[in-house]
C-alpha cells in the first residue's frame, strides 16, 4: 500500500512544499502590502522627515537648510518652551494620579452587584466616546468668566461671592484644563480596569473571608497584585494619551493666559503651523520623545516589575 | 461569572441597605453626575433661546423656560455644518473600511502565515500604535502638501489609517489566535486557497472582532482632530470639531447657543452608533489593552 502510493505521492508532497513555501513568505508579503504601504509612507517615514525636519529652519513654502542643533539651542534659551515642558508634566502628573484614583475607586464600585449594570458601563463610558473637541466646548463654556454655571452655584449657595476667572489666571487655567482631561479620562481607566477585576477569580477573595481578611486586606494582597500587570498597561497609555494631549488645550484655552497652558504639543502647532516655522515646530515635538520614551519605560516596566516579583510570567 | 454573583449575594445578607447605599450608591451617584453633568449642561444650552441664557436672575439656569430649535437652524442654515457633517461622515466611513481591509489582511499573515519575522513585524506595529498624532502632524503636513493632498478629503482618508491599522490589527490578532488552526488546516486538505480561508472560514469566526474593531475605528476617526486641523483649510472641507472650533467663533463673540448645537448634533450620531454596540465598542477597548 505504502510502497503503491510513493510515485504518486512524490511528485505532489514537492509541489505541496512549494505551495507551503510561497504561502509563508510570498503571500505572507502579498497580505502586507496594503498595510505596510500606508504605514510606511504615513507613519514611519514622516517620523524620519519629522527628526530630519527638527535638524532644519525650513519655514512652511521654502525648503530649508540644515542647521544642525540650532533649533534645540534656541529652544534651550526660550522661557516659553520651558514652561511648556512644566506644563507638560504638571498636566501629565496631576491628571494621570486623579485618573487613576477615581477610575480605580469606579471600577471597584461597577464591580459590585448593581441593577442595570450594563447601563451604568455604557454610560460611564460616554465622555470617552464622544468627540474631545466638542465635549471641551462644553467646557469652555462651564469655565465661561461670565456665566460659568460653576460659579453661580457656588455663589447660590453662599460658598463664593464673586465668579471664579477659571481661564484668565494661571493657575486657575492649569487646575481648569486638568479636570476637563481627568473627566475624558476615567471612564477610559474605568471600564478597562473593571475588565481586570472581572478576570479575578472569586475562589480568591472566599479563601481570603475564611481566614478572616478584612476588605483592606482583600483589596491590599488580592486586587491590587492580580489587577498590577493591567494598570501597568492601562496607565501607560493613560500617560501616553495626557502626554501628547492637544486637543483639549487647543480649544479650551489655545495654550492662554500668557502661556500659562500650553503644552508641548500645543506649543508646537503654534510655532509649526501658526506661525510657520516647520523646523522649530518639529524640533519641539522630537523634545516630546525622550519624555514619552521615559514615561513609558517608568509606567511600563515600574508597575510591571511586581508581575514577576509575584511570580508571575515575565 | 455565576460564582462571582453567589459570593456576593452571601456577601450582600451582611450588608444591610443604608450601609450599601452609603458605600456604594452614594459615590457611584456623585461620579456619573461628574461624568453626565456637562451633557446635560451641552444639551441644556442648545435648546435655550438668547434671553434665558444669559439671564441667571430670571430663569432658573438648570431649566429653560421657552424651548427653541434657533440655534440648530442657524447652525443648519447659515453656518457650513451639514458640509462639515457630511465630510465627517465620508471620511471616517472610507478610513474605517481602508484600515479594515488592510488589518484584516496583515494579521492573518502575521497570525497564521507566520511569515519569517511576522513576530517582528507584529511588535513594530504595536510600537507604531503607541506612535502620537502630536509628534507626527508637522513632517505629515509637508508630506501631504507635497503629494497634492492638501485641503481635501483624501488627506484625512489616507493618513487616518496611521493610527486605526496598527490599533486593528493588534485587536485582530488577538482574535484571529482563538481560531483553532485545525479548522484550517481542514480547509487545507480539501484543497481551499489562503484567500478562500481567510474569507471563509477566518473571517466569518472572528466577526465580533472586525465589528468591535470597526466600529472603534470609526469613533476615532469621527473624534480625530489635529490632522484635521492642520490639513484643511477652507470651511467647506472641514470636518464637525475642527469647524465647530474655528468657524464658529468671530473674534471674540461667542455664539454659545451655536457652539452647542454643534458639539450636541456632532456627538449624537457617535453616541447613536455606540449604543447598539457597546458590548462591542467596550471588548475592543479593553482587548486593545488586555493582550
Amino acid at each position: 500500500m505504502a510502497v503503491l502510493a510513493e510515485p504518486i505521492a512524490q511528485p505532489k508532497r514537492s509541489s505541496l512544499w512549494s505551495r507551503a513555501f510561497e504561502s509563508r513568505n510570498c503571500l505572507g508579503a502579498m497580505f502586507m502590502v496594503p498595510a505596510v504601504a500606508i504605514l510606511v509612507l504615513f507613519l514611519a517615514y514622516p517620523l524620519g522627515l519629522g527628526l530630519y525636519l527638527g535638524l532644519t529652519d525650513t519655514k512652511i513654502g521654502g525648503a530649508g537648510r540644515f542647521i544642525g542643533f540650532g533649533n534645540f539651542v534656541s529652544l534651550a534659551k526660550d522661557s516659553v518652551f520651558w514652561l511648556s515642558v512644566f506644563n507638560t508634566i504638571f498636566y501629565t502628573v496631576t491628571a494621570s494620579i486623579v485618573k487613576f484614583a477615581i477610575g480605580l475607586y469606579l471600577a471597584l464600585l461597577l464591580n459590585e452587584r448593581l441593577p442595570f449594570k450594563s447601563m451604568i458601563r455604557a454610560i460611564v463610558l460616554l465622555p470617552f466616546v464622544v468627540p474631545t473637541v466638542l465635549s471641551a466646548i462644553a467646557f469652555w463654556w462651564i469655565y465661561d468668566s461670565q456665566f460659568s454655571i460653576v460659579s453661580w452655584v457656588l455663589i447660590k449657595a453662599g460658598l463664593l461671592t464673586r465668579y471664579i476667572d477659571f481661564l484668565g489666571d494661571p493657575w486657575n487655567a492649569r487646575w481648569s484644563v486638568v479636570i476637563a482631561n481627568i473627566w475624558r479620562g476615567v471612564p477610559f481607566v474605568a471600564i478597562t480596569l473593571l475588565a481586570g477585576l472581572q478576570t479575578i477569580s472569586p475562589s480568591l477573595y472566599e479563601a481570603a473571608n475564611l481566614d478572616g481578611a478584612t476588605n483592606l486586606q482583600r483589596f491590599r494582597h488580592i486586587t491590587l497584585p492580580m489587577l498590577s500587570p493591567i494598570i501597568a498597561v492601562v496607565m501607560t497609555f493613560s500617560v501616553l494619551m495626557t502626554f501628547t494631549d492637544f486637543q483639549l488645550i487647543y480649544t479650551i484655552t489655545r495654550g492662554g493666559p500668557i502661556n500659562a497652558t500650553h503644552l508641548m504639543a500645543t506649543l508646537s502647532f503654534q510655532r509649526a503651523i501658526t506661525g510657520g516655522n516647520l523646523g522649530e515646530g518639529a524640533a519641539i515635538s522630537n523634545a516630546m520623545i525622550p519624555f514619552l520614551v521615559a514615561a513609558i519605560l517608568l509606567s511600563f516596566f515600574g508597575l510591571q516589575r511586581s508581575r514577576w516579583q509575584q511570580g508571575g510570567r515575565d | 461569572m455565576t460564582t462571582v454573583d453567589d459570593q456576593s449575594v452571601g456577601m450582600d445578607y451582611l450588608e444591610s441597605f443604608p450601609k450599601k447605599f452609603l458605600r456604594v450608591y452614594v459615590p457611584l451617584g456623585l461620579i456619573i453626575f461628574f461624568l453626565l453633568f456637562p451633557f446635560y449642561w451641552m444639551a441644556v444650552t442648545t435648546f435655550k433661546p438668547d434671553a434665558e441664557m444669559y439671564d441667571y436672575e430670571k430663569y432658573n439656569p438648570f431649566l429653560i423656560a421657552h424651548p427653541t430649535l434657533e440655534h440648530i437652524k442657524k447652525l443648519f442654515v447659515d453656518t457650513d455644518y451639514p458640509l462639515w457633517m457630511w465630510n465627517t461622515v465620508i471620511v471616517s466611513v472610507s478610513s474605517t473600511f481602508i484600515s479594515l481591509f488592510a488589518s484584516v489582511c496583515a494579521a492573518y499573515a502575521i497570525e497564521r502565515l507566520r511569515y519569517t519575522g511576522s513576530r517582528y513585524v507584529g511588535l513594530a506595529i504595536f510600537l507604531g500604535y503607541l506612535v502620537p498624532p502630536s509628534i507626527l502632524f508637522i513632517p505629515l503636513a509637508a508630506i501631504v502638501f507635497q503629494l497634492g493632498l492638501f485641503d481635501g478629503n483624501l488627506a484625512l482618508i489616507l493618513t487616518y489609517p496611521t493610527f486605526l491599522i496598527p490599533f486593528c490589527t493588534w485587536l485582530l490578532m488577538g482574535y484571529f489566535r482563538t481560531i483553532p488552526y485545525e479548522l484550517e488546516e481542514c480547509a487545507l486538505i480539501d484543497g481551499a486557497t489562503r484567500l478562500q480561508i481567510l474569507v471563509k472560514i477566518t473571517l466569518p469566526l472572528s466577526l465580533p472582532g472586525v465589528i468591535s474593531a470597526g466600529i472603534f475605528a470609526f469613533t476615532l476617526s469621527w473624534n480625530e482632530f489635529i490632522y484635521a486641523l492642520t490639513f484643511i483649510s477652507s470651511s467647506e472641507n472641514k470636518t464637525i470639531p475642527v469647524g465647530a472650533i474655528t468657524e464658529l467663533v468671530n473674534g471674540d463673540v461667542y455664539h454659545w447657543g451655536a457652539l452647542m448645537a454643534a458639539a450636541l448634533t456632532g456627538s449624537v450620531p457617535v453616541v447613536i452608533l455606540y449604543s447598539f454596540f457597546v458590548e462591542y465598542y467596550v471588548s475592543a477597548m479593553t482587548g486593545a489593552v488586555k493582550e
